[in-house]
């Protein structure tokens, strides 16, 4: 098997898979009926592109396992997201009933998408024909993404004086874990380097903040792991639950 | 809060004209637009979209007993929920 | 590894489409017609409902009918919206990423029937704000079904099959309704729904043929959703306040019992497809009748879940209100920055 290739769809899968999940935990909760909706698009999206890229895994792999083996049946060492994805909705140090954040979610929602954005408008030349064309379908989603995220980071920066401290607290909270999007090696010709990704990531990034009146943090501490399968304690609360069903019935069909 | 009412019209391809669907809430013209198409496009490719405050619309219609120009009875829903209460009038 | 049953339609199903279908036929020919046109504005509004032609917003209506259809329309809207947490209560677990898919797509279009709703109950002069205020306070219902537990993933089977399959059955003639706005968004929301109750039937199908762990958690589910399901078309004929009226102005087209009746047929033919049983010995077809008698719901249960007694209608309002009030800054922070920048 593709040893390299298969690393990079589960990378790629598992930052979908996990961005799904925590999306997910939106739905019946947000601000508004109209945001409820389309939460639930975004996440219905990352869910698509995890299935597809989880899906190419297993046959990369030839070992027979499908999205489902993969998704439900790995242990949190095995999973190769970045920890940015797996942080809980209520941020990185909230404990574990802090009520969910939407404006955590929302600058998560920017630092991922933006990423996903270039990581997918790169892989349209790559040399893989599979990885070129989930690309294609999914950069047309990234976009509304990053759309979304970045018009409410704009209403939530510059809105009252509440949003602006809530929205900066989450900025910072979250940039340290933004700098592992760009670490690691990439087989060439199959994914771009990651650190290529960085310096248009930034300036896209910095952009929003700034219209947003929004301080763009200090690069320091970068805490990183995620794609060596070392992740935060908070992963496998997460896979916890999105696995416990499937796990209490082997070889069960669903 | 009805100023952030806004009416939705969609056209669901070339050559047809823009419908009436139905309403969605946002703060704004941009959001109002981002909200029709999740709520009443999901995203599907070649729609064109209209979202027009609801405040905006001047309305009649066919079977009416007032007076075509009545001024005040031109708003796109008859009921009082949709006229603006100046500031310091009461009861109304 | 194999992938799950695809079940048989459930029967009935597509009649049930085929009614929607119909009911926008007949919208569209009613519209066409002449009809008398009355001498005052309370005879104007008698002919249009007498020529089954439909009551739009600029018109006169009587102050009654406004109201019964404002509180029609918003408890529907409500029970849209609180439905959204017990199935999306297993959102986070389902047992397969097609499921998880799935169950992410109703629930949303949950959310999309109830806004929808909400925006044809503000056609009728009442807003977004003061719907939620009612809801939040209690004093507008939403349907008694969604204050119980889902308690497995086999629960999302039978709210599919049993709970959508009896709201498909109570809107379907609601497709028809004298009030326009209403009219056009059942018949939307019917459109969408049919595939929600497919997905309920399937994911059934599919336990009732797996393991005997799947099978029991099955039966399980039918066994706690059957009578409530029963219940949500109300309470018998004999003791509905708001029927008579609401008949007289085309608001309600059938009586509860009609329509308790018509669900049970269409149940007992499908659950003999999935191999479940449904929880009534009294189960059995009437050939002078032309229909199954079946062992009514307990009514005083249904009461006292609607009184607020049922157990999950403290959890539901109050995970409603939590989700409003955590929201607010947000709300503040779009309209200040839309203030801010007109």
């Amino acid at each position: 098997m593709n040893a390299q290739l298969f690393e990079v769809c589960l990378r790629i899968g598992d930052d979908a898979l996990i961005s799904a999940q925590r999306l997910a935990e939106w739905s019946a909760a947000a601000p508004e009926l109209e945001e409820d909706i389309a939460l639930s698009n975004i996440a219905l999206d990352q869910l698509g592109v995890a299935r597809l890229m989880l899906s190419y895994a297993g046959e990369v792999e030839g070992a027979g396992r499908d999205e489902d083996a993969l998704a439900y049946l790995r242990d949190d060492r095995e999973f190769r997201n970045c920890l940015l994805v797996e942080l809980p909705n209520a941020g990185p140090a909230a404990g574990p009933h802090a009520p969910i954040d939407f404006g955590v979610t929302m600058a998560r929602l920017l630092f991922v998408s933006t990423y996903q954005l270039l990581l997918y408008q790169s892989l349209l030349d790559s040399s893989d024909e599979r990885l070129r064309d989930i690309a294609a379908k999914a950069r047309k989603e990234s976009a509304y993404h990053v759309d979304h995220a970045t018009q409410w980071t704009i209403r939530l920066g510059d809105g009252t004086e509440e949003s602006h401290r809530r929205m900066q607290a989450a900025v910072d909270d979250l940039w340290p874990y933004t700098h592992e999007l760009f670490t690691g090696t990439a087989p060439s010709g199959l994914v771009p380097d990651p650190a290529s990704l960085r310096a248009p990531w930034l300036e896209s990034v910095t952009d929003v903040l700034t219209v947003s009146t929004l301080t763009t943090p200090p690069d320091g501490w970068a805490p990183s792991g995620g794609r060596d399968g070392r992740h935060t304690e908070h992963l496998s609360y997460l896979l916890a639950e999105m696995q416990v069903l499937r796990r209490a019935h082997p070889g069960a069909t669903w | 809060m009805s100023s952030d009412l806004w009416e939705v019209f969609v056209r669901p391809r070339r050559g047809l004209s823009h419908t009436h669907v139905g309403s969605v809430h946002a703060p704004d013209a941009a959001m109002a637009l981002r909200n029709a198409r999740d709520v009443y496009t999901r995203r599907q490719e070649g729609v064109s979209i209209w979202v027009v405050p609801a405040a905006s619309i001047t309305a009649s219609s066919p079977d009416e007993k007032d007076s075509f120009f009545d001024p005040a009875a031109d708003k796109v829903y008859r009921h009082p929920t949709f006229y603006e209460v100046p500031e310091g009038a009461e009861h109304l | 590894m194999s992938g799950p049953s695809l079940s048989p339609e459930p029967q009935g199903a597509q009649s049930l489409l085929d009614q929607v279908e119909q009911a926008e036929r007949a919208l569209k020919e009613a519209a066409a017609r002449d009809r008398a046109h009355g001498e005052d504005e309370q005879s104007h509004f008698d002919a249009v409902i007498g020529a089954e032609q439909k009551v739009e917003p600029r018109d006169w209506m009587p102050d009654p009918y406004r109201k019964s259809l404002i509180r029609q329309i918003a408890q529907h809207a409500h029970s849209e919206i609180i439905g959204m947490q017990p199935e999306g209560n297993w959102i986070t677990r389902a047992p397969s990423l097609r499921r998880k898919a799935i169950l992410l797509a109703k629930v949303q279009d949950e959310a999309g029937h109830g806004l929808y709703l909400y925006a044809a109950a503000e056609t009728l002069g009442i807003s977004r704000d003061e719907l939620v205020e009612l809801l939040l306070t209690g004093r507008q219902k939403y349907s008694s079904i969604f204050n119980y537990p889902t308690l497995t993933w086999a629960d999302m089977g039978a709210i599919g099959w049993l709970v959508d399959g009896a709201a498909i059955v109570n809107q379907v003639p609601l497709c028809r309704s004298s009030y326009g706005p209403y009219a056009r968004a059942m018949i939307r929301i019917c459109k969408e729904e049919s595939f929600h109750q497919r997905q309920g039937y399937e994911i059934l199908y599919t336990l009732a043929r797996g393991t005997a762990e799947q099978k029991a958690m099955a039966q399980d589910a039918v066994d706690r959703w059957w009578y409530p399901s029963l219940a949500m078309f109300g309470p018998p004929d004999a003791r509905s306040t708001h029927t008579e009226q609401s008949m007289a102005w085309g608001i309600k087209k059938f009586s509860n019992d009609d329509l308790r009746q018509r669900f049970v047929d269409m149940c007992v033919g499908q659950a003999e497809v999935l191999g479940l049983r449904l929880p009534d010995d009294a189960l059995r077809f009437d050939d002078a009748r032309g229909h199954y008698d079946y062992t009514a719901p307990d009514f005083e249960e249904l009461a006292q879940v609607i009184a607020g007694d049922g157990p999950c209608n403290r959890q539901r309002i109050s995970h409603r209100r939590r989700a409003h009030n955590e929201g607010a800054w947000v709300r503040e922070a779009a309209l200040a920055h839309a203030r801010k920048h007109a």
